[in-house]
């Protein structure tokens, strides 16, 4: 048993060291986006001159112009936004069918396919992708977005999907079907009326972790994607840090233009974004 | 998970399920055959085949897989994997727990600081990756300017066969870190209060009530995020693709790296199959030894 007094000033003490420990942890992860921003407004003398400027002498606002003249960087930006729109879109509405039938609807031979897609799920991405990239060229689609679009939907992305989807409607009562059903709807009705408003949160669960995927999926475009008019940002970014060098303040005004809107995004809905990857986090 | 279905197996309302069933599923089941099954089973008889780019192929057996044993980099590239992995699994388990552990207390503010460690999650690996090569930069990146403020004169961190490995791992502890946080706070959260207010009542301090409690209750969670962040080092490209090219002489070429450059610069198709097959039954092992392992000793197979 130890006096008062004493354990309260230690109390004190930890929660200082704490708070510490976190400022410090923080400020590690905060720094790149920091300098990240900085060095996008800054004048090409002044981005490594000693000591380091966190707050440049003067502001280049032209960098963020000059860099849509130096690469296609409009349309990096238009095709990570569709195909991401897309494939969310794609695997949302797909990977629901499925989860609920899966769910829900007892058909025959409903645990084996089950299992055999959930055994899927451990398939590296690198062994599929080779083959992967002569079926493509077999099919004229190789410098197309059509496997961007349809490998993340039907493939390892999709199956993922059934797997959050069909957790979620196992939750669902049944006596809501059996209800519905007694009035005479029909399983797509009741799929449609019924089951997909009350999935809204396992939609935007997958919603979210489908979109951050795709949106930052490079390998793919990079197998996939030769025409710089066809690259989506994370490639185009990769490709543009080659080609210019020591460029670094277009590179960087690029790279904060492609990171901002997911960020705000985030900022605004992170409670459900943490809890979005809390839930589905253990894919990656 | 079973859950009874007390509706008779005969009649229109069975039919009718057999149908809206398999209708429900076949868009998924046809792709997932035709984009995931169909590609593993011709990667394996690729792997057996001398494929090309262009012309015929031949079957050459086991070849494929014996040159790989004898392929002095692809022992170079595992040795590699094998470093990155075991450099960043152990940094980024303890790091995630303890700022769990820290950030499950109820303490003013503490949101502010689950946001800046969970950012760079959010952010894609390639932009991370490139702001970090910036900083890693030689004569006058951000890190080696900070340390010659301190008189230090920091070493060319990437061009470095010592340091480059050390430098990417670190990189990438910080861009995920936050997301095995987020994963061990969920399990904290879960964790029963009245096994805590036990604790206290047998005078446990906190290190004890961690030890004793905690820790025992999430080790369904650590467990199955240590293996997933396994498996996933075990995949790494992007950074190093951004920031090493593999590099230099080849310090930083990991597997993934050398089944890339094997098949989509080189085009050997075959002989790269058969490199992602190794990588395919290390993945493989893992899993099972992990689902092993969880029967045997995870304490309570509750959650995950």
């Amino acid at each position: 048993m130890k006096a008062m007094p004493n354990s309260s000033g230690r109390k004190i003490g930890s929660t200082l060291g704490t708070y510490l420990l976190l400022t410090l942890i923080s400020l590690i992860m905060i720094v790149p986006f920091i300098w990240m921003i900085s060095t996008s407004f800054k004048e090409p003398q002044n981005i490594f001159t000693y000591p380091p400027q966190w707050i440049p002498e003067s502001f280049r606002f032209q960098n963020y112009i000059d860099v849509f003249q130096l690469i296609p960087f409009h349309r990096f930006y238009w095709n990570s936004i569709y195909i991401s729109a897309l494939v969310v879109l794609g695997t949302v509405f797909f990977a629901s069918l499925a989860g609920y039938a899966f769910a829900k609807i007892p058909f025959k031979g409903r645990n084996v396919v089950f299992l055999i897609l959930l055994s899927a799920m451990m398939i590296p991405h690198e062994v599929t992708a080779i083959p992967m990239f002569l079926f493509m060229r077999q099919l004229g689609w190789i410098d197309t977005h059509l496997p961007l679009i349809l490998l993340p939907i039907f493939g390892a992305g999709g199956v993922f999907g059934i797997f959050v989807m069909r957790q979620f409607f196992i939750t669902v009562p049944t006596e809501l079907e059996e209800a519905a059903m007694i009035d005479g709807c029909n399983r797509f009705r009741i799929y449609a009326r019924i089951m997909l408003p009350i999935a809204k949160p396992g939609m935007a669960t997958l919603t979210i972790f489908t979109f951050v995927t795709i949106w930052n999926e490079f390998f793919d475009p990079l197998i996939f994607i030769n025409s710089r008019d066809l690259m989506t940002l994370p490639l185009g970014l990769s490709l543009f840090t080659d080609e210019v060098g020591t460029a670094w303040q277009y590179l960087m005004s690029a790279t904060v233009m492609a990171t901002l809107p997911l960020l705000i995004v985030f900022f605004l809905a992170q409670r459900r974004f943490i809890e979005g990857v809390a839930m589905t986090g253990l894919k990656e | 998970m079973t859950h009874p279905h007390k509706r008779k197996r005969r009649g229109p309302l069975a039919r009718e399920a057999q149908i809206a069933g398999w209708l429900f599923v076949s868009p998924m089941v046809l792709g997932f055959t035709l984009l995931l099954l169909f590609p593993m089973g011709l990667a394996l008889y690729m792997s057996l085949t001398d494929w090309p780019l262009l012309g015929d192929h031949h079957f050459v057996g086991l070849e494929n897989y014996r040159n790989i044993m004898t392929d002095a980099m692809f022992w170079k590239v595992l040795a590699n994997t094998v470093y990155f992995t075991v450099g960043l699994v152990p940094l980024n388990i303890v790091l995630a727990l303890l700022l769990a552990l820290l950030l499950s207390r109820n303490l003013r503010g503490i949101g502010i600081f689950r946001t800046a460690i969970f950012v760079p999650v959010m952010t894609s690996l390639i932009v991370w990756a490139i702001v970090w090569k910036l900083m890693y930069a030689t004569e006058s990146g951000l890190i080696n300017q900070l340390l010659l403020m301190t008189g230090i004169k920091g070493p060319a961190w990437l061009y470095n066969e010592d340091l480059a490995m050390p430098a990417v791992i670190l990189t990438s502890v910080l861009k995920n870190v936050g997301l095995n946080m987020v994963l061990f706070i969920a399990a904290i959260q879960q964790v029963p209060r009245s096994l805590y207010e036990a604790a206290t009542l047998d005078g446990a301090g906190r290190r004890g009530t961690f030890f004793h409690v905690t820790l025992p209750m999430i080790t369904p969670t650590v467990f199955l995020t240590v293996v997933m962040t396994v498996i996933g080092s075990l995949k790494v490209f992007g950074q190093i693709y951004v920031m090493t090219q593999g590099g230099p002489s080849n310090s930083t070429k990991v597997l993934v790296y050398y089944i890339w450059e094997k098949a989509f610069k080189l085009f050997q198709f075959g002989y790269a199959s058969a490199l992602a097959y190794v990588l395919f039954f290390i993945v493989l092992i893992l899993t099972l030894l992990q689902w092993q392992l969880r029967k045997r000793w995870v304490f309570n197979e509750g959650d995950a």
